[in-house]
């Protein structure tokens, strides 16, 4: 299997307290460096919660903020300058809000066409007709074509952003939370359509989300999100199952699930770590059971730990 | 559009406005048509003719030149260079605006900062600089006058345009290819035309009346030629002896001016989206209630019975059945999970419990709901509001918009309190601290005097949990509580709902969209689908064993965490819109096992047991499944 998407020591950080003269106060990393192979045809799940930095590393793979360090290569080209006109033919990205994606003053053709016209400079009759197949391989009647976003329920506009995804003929997607808007009976319909649409054309993609079990149904492997980095990577059916990191364990606790008592699987009322401050060791050392002086001074890199899995910890679980 | 025209012909003020608009505008279009006497051409011999005289209807000037010629000329004048005024400062305002707002950073910096400096200097003497700079001359007024606008325009716009530049819109824009300049030009100026017109509806009779006072400086139009302020200039030494010289221009101006501000309103308030969806309008204490047929006799079940209420939307001449005759009731310490789909109304049955639905377009048609045995739809207000929060308190999904911004959350709840209890502010402080220790925030003493952004989504849910708790209710209704929050968060708040009602036999209504969390936490649950309940029962039995189809593909649909990768389950179809429900069972055009009498009429709730189900051809028989 050919490698889709390659990530190196991909890492973003801001300056923030920007000051007149001078350089600015601090720097926040919302994402450390990554490095992450994602084969063709795979569904990658990245899974974290609010403030671990999905978004950003999402914006930076469709090259909408440059990277601070690192490289991304797609289809073994390296892709170096954050310029998402050339981004967009090899990787697109689906919105979290299907509404707000959408320009509320343009019709639907009107969204449709630009990829079409600026990605791939094709004239009127072939626009239209390749408007038409993607139209009918979402299940979207060619109608809507004439009317304006805010006709839609969020299932149909959702649909429109993954035609319009579509329509610039990228291999990879990046799913940004895909279904988070949408209702549970809308939302099955969402991810079986994106099912459908992986078989159909051969693509990759990466499935971000906060829905851990939404995550699980849909991706070949899983990796956690947490401060910014990637703490364990492995198949999607032993992540959740056999967590081997700390923070898996504890998300895979706290998913609210049929048939399991309730109980708060953490009692202490801790907090993300302050992004401005960072600990020196591992992020997750103060809220974790397992934690070692050791962990509160050095950060523990992503190594395999037995299987295909790959965990950041000192001392993971079996 | 059309519909823009009718907002704005139901403004009366701004269509009369627009009609006398309109009547000068099409005047000042035909004087050339007009039979008139040359307007400069003097006649020294008839100075100062009074109006109504033969040959000048309006009388002449100081140098005999007929003024109604004048006037129409004039006004002729005024009107171009104001409008022209009006749009050169609102384009290069927009366009300074937009590149500002939407590169950001430096760009933004310098421009503002710019701006800024031209708004330093009083208005009126800028205008007088420009003009001393550039010399007097009807264009050159012009150009002063657009200059000293530009500012207001790019402010303006360049506040919409931060707004939308970091829209998703425009990044899906960036990734379809599109350079910078199509950006603007496609994405964003479409967007901003809207204010862009109404800051110009709103300015342009000011920029009018600018052009005439800088002519009546003499530093506008030249003589002989005539626009409405010269003609006010010239006329100001004969104010006491021949009046009629000037009140003629000077109520023309004021017809002027009048009627654009009147016209402006109307175009402002017509396309401002907030003003269209009545945000201004300030809603009523209590949702208006108006109950026709009977009020539904008490069952005397549960501390909190809601029986048969009706609550609908009544926009415009549509009606919206958002809760189409809901029962229910919570006992002392129990847990009832109102589970649903959005616009499936289990919010709006929350909120009509104490009269929050805000009215108008919300209307309580029908139903009861008995708090002890008393009935509260239609209570006098007072009576509502000594009740919430003593009785019956609620918890909202978002704690950010419910908490205020500027206030520390110490004060926010000991002001709970006192709504209900005076007491000291030792005495509340000490109770805040209380709260604060019973939902298990660390550090409660420090917490106390922070602001609401200080915290973290699950801490100020916690403070608003303490809000609900401050005056000890019987009942709470927690709409989605902790659907903004991160699932480790969530685990801890679900946990501490629980421990609270059993240590305070609380009983509460949560209302959710995830199975999950029901499961967790609920003993009995209600499934509401397009406004009304289609199924209740004990959690377990439910979860185990649907009744209603709709259940039953709902938690189909739900994916579970530790099954692995698969295919999911899905409803085709959407649910029905509320203003037009089907005949018989709102959900026979999804549902697999409907038949042609789902379709025929009303559906009841059957009852059997603690179990009830709404439908006629159940995934088993309710009989035996309510044993």
């Amino acid at each position: 299997m050919s490698i889709a998407l390659k990530l190196t020591d991909l890492s973003k950080s801001f300056a923030v307290g920007r000051r007149l003269f001078g350089g600015p106060v601090g720097h926040v990393h919302a994402v450390h460096p990554i490095t992450l192979e994602v084969p063709q045809g795979e569904t990658l799940g990245i899974v974290g919660e609010s403030g671990c930095g999905k978004s950003t590393l999402a914006r930076l793979l469709v090259g909408l903020i440059a990277p601070t360090t690192g490289s991304i290569e797609i289809d073994g080209a390296a892709l170096d300058n954050a310029n998402p006109a050339i981004f967009g033919k090899r990787i697109q990205y689906v919105f979290q809000d299907p509404i707000s994606s959408l320009n509320p003053r343009k019709t639907i053709r009107q969204i449709m066409e630009s990829p079409l016209k600026r990605l791939h400079g094709m004239g009127k009759a072939e626009r239209d007709r390749r408007i038409s197949e993607i139209f009918a391989s979402v299940n979207l009647r060619e109608e809507f074509l004439e009317r304006y976003p805010h006709e839609f329920s969020g299932g149909q506009a959702q649909r429109i952003g993954i035609a319009r995804a579509l329509a610039a003929q990228a291999s990879i997607l990046i799913l940004d939370e895909p279904v988070s808007a949408l209702d549970v009976s809308v939302q099955a319909q969402v991810l079986n359509l994106l099912a459908d649409l992986k078989a159909e054309f051969g693509l990759t993609y990466l499935f971000i989300s906060h829905d851990l079990a939404v995550v699980e149904a849909v991706s070949d492997r899983i990796a956690v999100l947490y401060f910014g980095s990637v703490v364990e990577l492995g198949p999607a059916e032993e992540v959740f199952r056999a967590p081997r990191h700390p923070y898996t364990k504890l998300l895979a606790d706290s998913a609210p699930v049929v048939g399991r008592p309730l109980k708060a699987p953490e009692q202490k009322g801790t907090e993300l770590p302050d992004p401005l401050n960072p600990p020196p060791g591992c992020a997750f050392a103060a809220r974790c059971p397992r934690a070692s002086d050791r962990c509160r001074a050095e950060v523990p890199r992503l190594e395999a730990a037995g299987g295909t899995t790959q965990v950041a910890c000192f001392h993971p679980l079996t | 559009m059309s519909g823009f025209l009718k907002l704005l012909a139901r403004n009366r003020l701004a269509l009369a406005g627009g009609i006398v608009m309109a009547l000068v505008v099409l005047l000042a279009l035909v004087t050339p048509l007009l039979p008139l006497a040359d307007p400069d051409v003097t006649n020294t011999g008839a100075r100062f003719q009074p109006p109504f005289s033969e040959g000048a209807l309006l009388g002449t000037d100081h140098l005999g030149r007929d003024l109604l010629s004048r006037l129409l000329w004039g006004t002729r004048l005024s009107l171009a260079v104001g409008f022209a005024a009006a749009i050169a400062a609102a384009t290069i305002g927009a366009a300074v605006g937009i590149v500002s707002g939407f590169y950001g950073g430096r760009t933004d910096n310098l421009i503002m900062r710019g701006v800024d400096m031209l708004m330093a200097f009083p208005y009126i003497l800028l205008a007088l600089a420009i003009v001393a700079a550039l010399g007097p001359g009807l264009l050159n007024a012009l150009i002063a006058v657009a200059a000293v606008n530009v500012p207001f325009f790019a402010r303006n716009i360049r506040g919409i345009t931060v707004g939308l530049a970091h829209r998703e819109f425009v990044d899906a824009a960036r990734l379809s290819g599109l350079s910078n300049a199509r950006i603007i030009l496609s994405e964003i100026l479409p967007n901003v035309i809207p204010v862009i017109v109404i800051a110009m509806s709103t300015t342009i009779g000011w920029m009018i009346l600018e052009t005439a006072g800088l002519s009546f400086l003499g530093l506008g139009s030249q003589p002989p030629q005539a626009d409405l302020g010269s003609m006010l200039g010239e006329a100001r030494s004969a104010l006491i002896t021949n009046p009629h010289t000037s009140v003629v221009p000077g109520l023309m101006i004021l017809i002027i001016v009048m009627s654009i501000n009147l016209l402006g309103d109307g175009v402002r308030d017509a396309l401002d989206p907030r003003l269209k969806s009545g945000a201004l309008s300030r809603p009523m204490a209590a949702t208006r209630v108006d109950r026709r047929g009977p009020v539904p006799e008490s069952a005397g079940q549960g501390l909190l019975e809601v029986q048969e209420l009706q609550t609908q939307f009544h926009v415009k001449d549509r009606v919206y059945r958002a809760v189409g005759g809901v029962s229910l009731h919570v006992e002392p310490g129990e847990c009832l999970g109102l589970i649903g789909e959005s616009g499936s109304g289990k919010s709006v049955t929350a909120l009509s419990v104490m009269g929050l639905v805000a009215s108008p377009p919300g209307v309580i048609t029908g139903g009861a709901v008995r708090y002890e045995g008393e009935d509260l739809i239609g209570a006098p207000y007072g009576r509502l509001r000594d009740m919430r929060g003593r009785n019956v308190a609620y918890i909202f999904q978002d704690p950010l918009a419910t908490l205020h911004p500027l206030y520390r959350v110490g004060d926010q709840l000991i002001e709970a309190i006192r709504a209900h209890r005076p007491i000291g502010r030792r005495e509340g402080q000490a109770r805040a601290l209380e709260l604060l220790k019973s939902v298990r925030i660390p550090n409660p003493e420090k917490r106390l005097t922070d602001y609401p952004h200080e915290l973290s989504g699950g801490m100020r849910q916690r403070i608003g949990i303490a809000m609900a708790l401050a005056n000890e209710p019987d009942v709470i209704i927690a709409d989605e509580p902790t659907t903004a929050l991160d699932v480790t968060v969530q685990a801890q708040i679900l946990a501490l709902l629980d421990d609270l009602r059993r240590e305070r036999g609380l009983a509460i209504v949560f209302i959710t969209h995830d199975f999950g969390v029901v499961a967790q936490l609920c003993d009995r649950v209600a499934v509401m689908y397009a406004g009304r309940i289609v199924e209740e029962g004990p959690t377990q039995a439910i979860l185990e064993r649907p009744l209603h189809p709709y259940t039953a593909r709902l938690m189909a649909c739900v994916p579970e965490l530790g099954t692995g990768k698969r295919r999911l389950e899905a409803i085709p179809g959407l649910p029905p819109v509320v203003d037009r429900l089907p005949k018989g069972c709102a959900f026979a055009e999804r549902c697999t096992r409907a038949q042609p009498d789902c379709r025929k009429g009303e559906i009841d709730l059957y009852r059997a047991g603690p179990r009830a189900v709404r439908c006629i051809h159940p995934e088993a028989p309710l009989q035996e499944a309510a044993e």
